[in-house]
């Protein structure tokens, strides 16, 4: 790829990145947005964050996957009692490599 | 933990650091992605400059490594700006959804907030909003972008010096997931939530097949969805 190509990727990249980022705080306000449509964006980040998790957990499938998600289980019970990310993230990993050790 | 419950209301100091701090968990899962960004896209053939202009200009991680793959095999630039273009549509739903909170800010605010507007800030965020409905949210959206882009830079500059330092072996880049999960776990207390997460986390993970991350907008779109015939179903019940 020539320079000009690449400069026209990033330059291109930054202009459609940037207007999906713009795009109801700046371009479009959401206020104008209907009101019902207001109301079902309320469960944007549950419905979002569920879709990113659920898939990376999966990852390609076969055995690999089975730590991740015995970690990604574990990881949810001690955010849902306790409500701390440091805990979450240190027993998740834990498990994740503990369990990697494991099956390998 | 609780901040909700301490009377005097935090200062735009306070809140900016708080949003700092905030970032430092999901820092753990991004920073060896920024070392492994840098080291495939110099190992696609992209000149040092240019990678590091990925990273400051698009700042966007997944669209990032697609369009360095893109570009090493040769693909027409119009198509790899589309192809960014499709796999970044979901900042559209963030922007929308975060719109509300921050309506209230001149022009001047929202410009520069907009461009910080990643998956991991967005996630910080949101969480945060809900949780604090009268504090000076801006101050916590440019604390947790800010903290991220600076780390973006930072991990993408040291990959393209040094390689992918971390060892693929660590699994470090789930430290990204298990965060996600500690943010949205905690905030699943009424159904319509819950209803959101199931449907939109299934859906995504039955189209993770798709290209270009439109699993993951078709998900959350069938999550938002799911949520909101909940939230109205709860409605018509108590009315009824």
């Amino acid at each position: 790829m020539s320079a000009t190509d690449l400069a026209m990727v990033i330059i291109g990249g930054l202009i459609v990145t940037y207007a999906t980022r713009l795009s109801f705080l700046v371009l479009l306000p959401a206020e104008r947005l209907p009101a019902a449509i207001q109301r079902a964006l309320q469960y944007a980040p549950p419905a979002v964050l569920a879709a990113i998790i659920l898939p990376t957990v999966a990852g390609d499938g076969g055995p690999a996957a089975a730590p991740r998600w015995l970690a990604a289980s574990a990881a949810a019970l001690v955010a849902w009692r306790t409500g701390n990310t440091w805990l979450t993230i240190l027993v998740g990993m834990l498990l994740l490599w503990i369990g990697t050790a494991w099956v390998s | 933990m609780n901040a909700a419950a301490s009377t005097a209301p935090p200062t735009a100091g306070q809140v900016f650091w708080r949003g700092v701090r905030d970032q430092l968990p999901i820092l753990l899962g991004v920073i060896p992605f920024g070392l492994i960004f840098g080291a495939v896209a110099i190992a696609e053939g992209i000149p040092p400059l240019a990678v590091q202009a990925f990273s400051v200009l698009i700042f966007a991680g997944s669209a990032q490594f697609i369009a360095a793959e893109l570009v090493g095999a040769g693909t027409p630039a119009l198509v790899v700006v589309l192809t960014i273009f499709i796999v970044n549509l979901r900042h559209a739903l963030y922007s929308a959804s975060l719109a509300p909170r921050l309506r209230r800010l001149s022009i001047l605010w929202r410009i520069p907030l907009a461009w910080l507007l990643t998956d991991e800030a967005y996630a910080t965020s949101a969480v945060y909003f809900q949780r604090h409905p009268v504090q000076p949210v801006r101050w916590y959206l440019l604390g947790t972008g800010l903290t991220l882009w600076t780390s973006w830079q930072i991990s993408t500059a040291i990959g393209i010096l040094l390689g992918a330092t971390v060892p693929v072996s660590w699994n470090l880049s789930f430290a990204l997931p298990l965060t996600f999960i500690a943010l949205i776990t905690p905030t699943l207390t009424l159904r319509p939530a819950w209803a959101a997460a199931i449907v939109g986390g299934l859906t995504g993970l039955a189209l993770d097949g798709l290209p270009y991350g439109l699993g993951l907008l078709i998900g959350a779109g069938a999550g938002i969805a799911a949520g909101f015939v909940t939230d109205r179903l709860g409605t018509a019940r108590d009315v009824s």
